[in-house]
């Protein structure tokens, strides 16, 4: 049976032991942190992954074509490729979609090419007016006036079926995805 | 009995000792004064925000589907629910702008100089904190303002250079706002910020108290790092007072008026909003900020566009940076304001500044007004007095929204110049350029004006002098076409 001796804490044993038990705290727990730190990394990131935005692209229809008058700009809505139950309204986005010739169309983001505010079509000064900073766009989306550099966002579509389809799920923002889809927007260049 | 128990307790915890210490540590005797008040009145509007955010938290459902009806229901079922969010918002707007004036008090009295650099960088992001409450607040409240404000959001992220897409994904939780956006905000408004919040509180007040308070600054009377601390002992131990009871009074005072003032405001204006329902599809909306990022709404709308991406992304980086370092560059000398001249101009300058933008931001002209006029009648005293063909004028006016922009016998919009004096200022020939080609901020008409329509509105435009001016010409107009 070991006596109940106290320990001399300056014994160097005692010292050396610390030491040993301090170095293997700090390394256990430099592994765990690193370990908990991965996936919590990860998982936040998780949105940003290139696959993950390509993923919630897809074709979504807009309705029949001949709910599209020729020579009209109209507002259509879609429900987004990829959603959640509890995304509720927020589901479902709105776009404005020019018929210029039976089988030619423009399919323009509602949001202002400056700041994302929803743009509204005017149809009698055919301008589309942005109503928090004063952003304006021609009938075929180019920037008429005001803060935006450059025309509305524009969805790439497709005739299938009798039907309007475009790519959605994605929010218009400045980025390559969608000025990618602005090819053509500078006449003169 | 009390004293009793209060043994027993502090016997076992042992934080009497501790409490008595920091609450009569000796201040100087002259910060028992209103204009030290600021500081501890933001703190108590904190706790208010957590009391009363708490609150709100057992009704309010972060989830997209069902956020705007567990606000209606807490403005009109819920009993009282209406004013504990009343209480929230309004607690939010006093926070923020007591923060500033503790602010504007820090740096008139140079309280942010040695030794209290530190404490006034832990300042600046209990400021960023308090801001980011405010933002985060405003997106709980999930209306279309709410909706439309994260669009303006993302799209500032989404100018970040390269990685712009990916900064958007992650503040939205996915390609789009949608219903992992608002849980997103939810964790940010009640668990990350407010946690970050009371961490640095805890560091700012322990270095007030371990400081000590910043004294009454005399004109004369310079901060130098060798000597100041000995300077400070030797005024509080020969001119100083106990913090409780003497200095803590007003702040007691003004603590309990602060809060009556945010019950009396809840009271009588009520909550704020929902504003409408947060569907993207409704886009006859106006989104427009809350309060205190109504500047930031004004700068968008008046930056050249060329400058406004820099500003966007450069410019918080920037002031921040200069928050930051100010106790770095003026860590010593003169303290007093009335030594101080540029201190005092530069926060005249900023507040001039802000001041200006947020009541710019409140009537917002450069907003088209998109209540277009297009249905409604032409407004009487337009037609009177004039021929057929300006009358045709009138009707192409207020039919093509040209008053979404300019106003005409004070009715429109003010993001171009009223219409009531153009013939003064432009010629026949002028008028048709301007409203067929456009430039100087106004979309060309040529293309949805007829030939006709543009002879009429020109008419009219001609008829629109004031009276007693005569119409501009061009003076090298009756050379041109004279018969000679």
């Amino acid at each position: 049976m070991p006596e109940d001796t106290p320990r001399d804490p300056d014994a160097p044993q005692s010292k050396e032991r610390r030491s040993v038990l301090l170095t293997l705290g700090i390394a256990l727990n430099a592994v765990a942190g690193a370990l908990v730190a991965a996936p919590i990394v990860g998982y936040l990131l998780s949105a940003a992954k290139r696959e993950r935005m390509l993923k919630s692209l897809d074709w979504v229809s807009l309705g029949a074509l001949d709910t599209f008058p020729e020579g009209q700009t109209r507002m259509a809505t879609f429900k987004n490729p990829t959603t959640h139950v509890w995304d509720g309204a927020t589901a479902t986005i709105p776009c404005w979609v020019r018929r210029t010739a039976a089988d030619q169309f423009q399919v323009f983001a509602v949001n202002c090419a400056h700041l994302g505010c929803p743009v509204r079509w005017f149809p009698q000064s055919a301008l589309f007016m942005c109503p928090c900073h004063g952003g304006a766009y021609y009938a075929d989306g180019a920037r008429a006036s005001g803060p935006p550099h450059t025309g509305l966002f524009k969805y790439k579509y497709k005739i299938e079926g009798g039907q309007l389809w475009i790519v959605a799920g994605m929010m218009p923002t400045p980025g390559h995805y969608w000025t990618s889809n602005d090819a053509g927007r500078k006449p003169c260049a | 009995m009390i004293r009793a128990a209060w043994g027993w307790l502090d016997q076992r915890l042992q934080v009497g000792a501790t409490i008595h210490e920091a609450a009569t540590h000796p201040v100087p005797s002259r910060t028992a004064s209103w204009w030290y008040v600021f500081g501890s009145a933001s703190m108590v509007l904190f706790a208010l925000q957590v009391v009363t955010g708490i609150c709100l938290a057992l009704v309010y459902v972060p989830s997209a589907d069902q956020a705007f009806q567990s606000l209606e229901h807490l403005n009109y079922e819920q009993p009282l629910g209406w004013y504990l969010r009343a209480m929230h918002g309004w607690g939010s707007n006093f926070m923020v702008a007591v923060v500033l004036l503790h602010m504007v008090q820090v740096v008139l009295f140079g309280a942010y100089k040695f030794p209290r650099e530190l404490t006034w960088i832990v300042g600046v992001f209990l400021l960023l904190c308090t801001l980011g409450m405010a933002f985060t607040g405003q997106i709980l409240r999930f209306d279309q303002d709410a909706y439309w404000g994260l669009g303006i959001g993302a799209s500032i992220a989404g100018r970040t250079p390269v990685i712009g897409p990916q900064v958007v994904q992650v503040m939205l939780g996915g390609p789009i706002i949608a219903g992992e956006t608002l849980t997103r905000f939810f964790a940010l408004h009640v668990f990350v910020v407010p946690g970050a919040l009371i961490g640095l509180l805890c560091v700012h007040l322990l270095m007030v108290i371990k400081l000590g308070i910043n004294e009454w600054p005399m004109p004369g009377r310079l901060v130098r790092r060798k000597t100041y601390l000995a300077e400070y002992d030797a005024l509080v131990h020969k001119d100083g007072v106990p913090f409780v009871p003497v200095a803590f009074t007003r702040d007691l005072v003004f603590g309990g008026a602060i809060v009556l003032a945010v019950m009396a405001c809840a009271a009588y204006f009520g909550p704020f909003g929902p504003k409408g329902f947060p569907d993207p599809t409704i886009v006859d909306t106006l989104p427009r900020p809350d309060y205190f990022f109504l500047w930031l709404f004004s700068v968008a709308s008046l930056l050249p566009p060329h400058l406004e991406t820099p500003a966007l992304l450069v410019g918080p980086v920037v002031g921040i940076g200069l928050l930051l370092a100010l106790p770095f560059v003026a860590g010593e000398g003169e303290k007093s304001w009335r030594r101080r001249p540029m201190a005092v101009l530069t926060i005249v300058l900023v507040a001039v500044s802000f001041g200006t933008l947020t009541r710019l931001g409140t009537t917002a002209p450069w907003s088209p007004v998109m209540s277009a006029w297009s249905s409604a009648p032409v407004p009487a005293a337009q037609l009177q007095g004039r021929t057929a063909l300006e009358r045709q004028g009138a009707l192409v006016l207020q039919a093509k929204q040209c008053r979404n922009c300019h106003e005409l016998g004070d009715e429109g919009g003010r993001r171009g110049p009223a219409l009531d004096d153009v013939a003064v200022r432009l010629t026949r020939d002028q008028l048709i350029r301007q409203v067929l080609q456009g430039g100087g901020n106004m979309p060309a008409y040529g293309n949805s004006l007829s030939p006709a329509e543009t002879t009429a509105l020109v008419a009219f435009l001609e008829s629109c002098a004031p009276k007693g001016q005569k119409p501009a010409r061009d003076s090298a107009e009756p050379v041109a076409t004279s018969s000679r």
